[in-house]
């Protein structure tokens, strides 16, 4: 059995994960579309950036959120002797 | 699995995979030669299908099993980069494949709503559901469903919901074999449904789970490969650099500067008013229904009795006959739908990057993206696949993994749909038409491409050319000038889209009956092995109303698939996130909230559709918006209403919350 104290701080700490990896997801792609015109007038490489970032910039973060919430989810874990036994 | 197994297996598994690859790279390369030797293209097609549909149900047969948890979660011994291949082709279906660069390609901006919308909820599964459902540990949805709310109630709905949802889906993917059959192979449709179908079920009839898991590796491999090849050429075409994905902003100008000539260009004005006086006229015949539709009719007949047998228009007055509309009512939507296309001619093509600038546009824009986002993440076919890895971490891996391979294709459509685009406005418009390119000649002659002189100058206008959302990716191969070898590729890649996704839904709903249904609620007193009899019996008999249906072709199936999302997103997200992270949440919230979302999203799907019920604009495909926020409101208010759950309940909460303690790969019978 787990202790409850223990619980409610790796869950604290998972929480609080969460919330950040959804707020940067929001940003990426709900927030850069509410601005894609103005963000349009930046063009890089030929990309006006609005456009890019619905096309492909908010998928490359999408991946390296889940990217960076596996290594930290899989870190947490460990720190707090959840993980499973290998 | 003790570690050093694991990690035996795993090796296995690369092994097994990478000389697969091979053999398939092997078997296109010497198509190739064979084809430069002067094999008929008809034997090229037929090696495709035959050659890949063999292959799933090779490995159908291999992994065969009458075990209960092989058969319904491949024994949990999936690791984690398999898992998210295989949820990439279970996810990715003939509608990513073929359709939606094309929806890029016609959409602008707008289209993107779908590449957004359909990776961004690979995020909200990993971070919000995979592991905790993976360390739940049982086999379906609605089991986590009753364990998590207790009674027999919510288990009900969650099956009553995977069923609507999950139907319309298998249609559309079975309704895409056919066409994909019919039209690479010159099968009729119903044939080239029934070869599909025979490759489904070959697979997840004997192996369930297990083999329908590794036959989706299999059609990963092949749909990645099919995509990457075509666009790759085309982007060294044009650039001289073959990587598509960073090169097509060149093109992206050459659209913007194009078009904006096209706005002004004289000819393209008088084209456009044709388009205009079309659409005017048809308004008008719409109108005087359904005296305009017996004067028609009449004057076609006339036409056939006085003029004489070898004169031409005579033979256009019969065939103009033929398709006449057989009532006024068929006529009505005949018009309606013309006039609608006129409607959209006549006007200047508008901004390939620029976003919607009116509110109404922008809210439809983040409202689909939306639902589309949490509908990913809500349904059933693609949340089973996280019960099946070895352990906790990597169910969360393989949401990333999912996430990442399917970000390998969603990251290169929108360059497919940008060098098709400056591909049509530099080499076709303004040409004569009688030096069309081949590629346009072939696919027109398929109805994917329609191109008329409508202002008689023997020139292409923008405005002359219609192209069907399928033919960017079909085209591709033709337009860089490929062998027809890629073409079969590429007929091979749409196919095993639509094979993987079908598998994984029929499986869902086979289990919903079988599992979910019958032996949890009806009999529960069945031996295992009656179980899996009866769900492979089910298999056979979801998968035969889905080819009836599909048989059918009706127009409003692509339409249902969308409407799959909302539904997903407005029932089971909510219930299976509150499950994992709001301990207070009871069955009344649950069940209440599941209930609401579901009648509001049904509410406006069909209100919108049919009887023009319209709140705030928001169109028929992002209904979720109102669904989603209802559920999540009735269910709060509700739960907070009633009595908290039982500590039981609570208990299991916590214990779903960590890692420690799963129930471990092949320890089940």
């Amino acid at each position: 059995m787990v202790e409850k104290e223990i619980l409610e701080r790796y869950w604290g700490e998972t929480k609080k994960n969460m919330l950040i990896i959804l707020f940067i997801w929001a940003i990426v792609s709900y927030g850069a579309a509410l601005i894609a015109s103005s963000l349009n007038s930046i063009v890089i490489f030929g990309f006006p950036l609005g456009y890019y970032m619905g096309a492909q910039g908010s998928i490359v973060v999408f991946v390296l959120l889940n990217l960076y919430n596996s290594v930290y989810q899989n870190k947490l874990d460990i720190k707090y002797d959840l993980a499973e036994e290998e | 699995m003790a570690k050093d197994a694991m990690d035996a297996w795993r090796a296995k598994l690369r092994k097994i995979y990478g000389i697969y690859t091979s053999v398939f790279v092997l078997f296109v390369v010497s198509l190739w030669i064979f084809e430069s030797m002067g094999l008929d293209p008809k034997f090229i097609g037929y090696a495709f299908l035959f050659g890949t549909i063999g292959v799933y149900a090779a490995i159908g047969i291999i992994s065969r099993t009458s075990v209960v948890a092989e058969y319904y979660v491949a024994g949990r011994k999936v690791p984690a980069v398999f898992n998210g291949m295989a949820t990439a082709s279970d996810w990715m279906s003939a509608a990513s494949f073929i359709s939606m660069a094309g929806a890029l390609y016609l959409q602008g901006y707008d289209g993107l709503a779908f590449i957004m919308g359909w990776t961004g909820g690979y995020v909200l599964l990993a971070v919000l559901i995979a592991p905790y459902l993976r360390k739940f540990g049982q086999y379906t949805i609605p089991d986590f469903l009753e364990s998590r709310y207790g009674g027999k109630l919510p288990r009900l709905i969650g099956i009553i919901c995977a069923l609507i949802v999950s139907l319309a889906y298998l249609v559309a993917q079975i309704t895409g074999v056919g066409i994909i059959t019919s039209r690479f192979l010159g099968l009729t449709f119903e044939i080239g449904v029934f070869v599909g179908l025979s490759g489904i079920l070959v697979c997840s009839f004997l192996g369930g789970m297990r083999a329908v898991t590794w036959t989706q590796v299999a059609q990963y491999i092949i749909l990645i490969v099919a995509y990457m090849i075509p666009v790759v050429a085309i982007s060294y075409k044009h650039t001289g650099v073959p990587i598509p994905q960073v090169m097509y902003g060149q093109a992206l100008q050459v659209i913007e500067e194009k078009q904006k000539q096209i706005k002004d260009d004289p000819k393209e004005v008088e084209v456009r008013e044709i388009w205009k006086k079309k659409a005017d006229e048809l308004n008008q015949k719409i109108k005087t229904l359904p005296d305009s539709w017996t004067k028609g009719k009449y004057e076609l007949e006339e036409q056939i009795k006085t003029l004489p047998q070898d004169d031409p228009k005579r033979k256009e007055a019969e065939k103009a006959l033929k398709v006449y509309p057989k009532s006024p009512e068929e006529a009505k939507k005949k018009w309606t739908t013309d006039m609608k296309t006129a409607q959209g001619m006549s006007k200047p093509p508008k901004s390939y990057v620029q976003p919607p600038t009116d509110s109404k546009g922008i809210m439809n824009f983040l409202a689909l993206t939306f639902c589309l986002m949490v509908g990913t993440a809500g349904l059933p076919h693609i949340l089973m696949r996280f019960y099946t890895t070895p352990t906790v971490k990597e169910a969360r891996n393989s949401a990333a993994w999912a996430l990442f391979f399917i970000f390998l294709l969603y990251f290169t459509a929108p360059a497919y749909a940008a060098f098709a685009r400056s591909e049509i406005l530099t080499n076709i418009v303004g040409q004569a038409f009688t030096a069309l390119p081949a590629w346009a000649t072939k696919w027109a002659g398929v109805g994917l491409i329609t191109i008329k002189d409508l202002n008689g100058d023997g020139i292409i206008q923008f405005a002359e050319i219609r192209i069907h959302a399928d033919a960017v990716v079909l085209a591709t191969p033709e337009i860089a000038g490929l062998p027809y070898v890629i073409a079969g590729l590429i007929a091979a890649g749409g196919l095993a889209a639509a094979l993987s996704t079908a598998d994984g839904l029929l499986i869902t709903m086979s289990n919903a009956i079988s599992h979910d249904l019958y032996y949890k609620i009806i009999n529960p007193n069945i031996s295992p092995s009656t179980r899996v009899k009866i769900g492979k019996a089910l298999l056979l008999v979801v998968a035969a109303i889905g080819a009836y249906i599909a048989s059918h072709k009706l127009a409003i199936i692509v339409e249902l698939v969308a409407w799959a999302f909302s539904l997903a997103a407005a029932t089971f997200f909510p219930a299976v996130v509150f499950g994992i992270w709001d301990k207070r949440m009871n069955r009344a919230g649950a069940v209440a909230g599941m209930i609401v979302g579901l009648t509001v999203t049904l509410y406006y799907l069909i209100g919108s559709r049919f009887y023009g019920l319209d709140w705030f604009g928001i169109k028929t495909i992002a209904s979720g918006i109102f669904g989603i926020p209802a559920n999540i409101i009735v269910a709060l208010i509700v739960s907070r209403l009633t009595k908290a759950p039982d500590p039981e309940l609570q208990k299991f909460v916590d214990n779903i919350r960590y890692p420690k303690g799963a129930v471990g790969a092949g320890k089940e019978e």
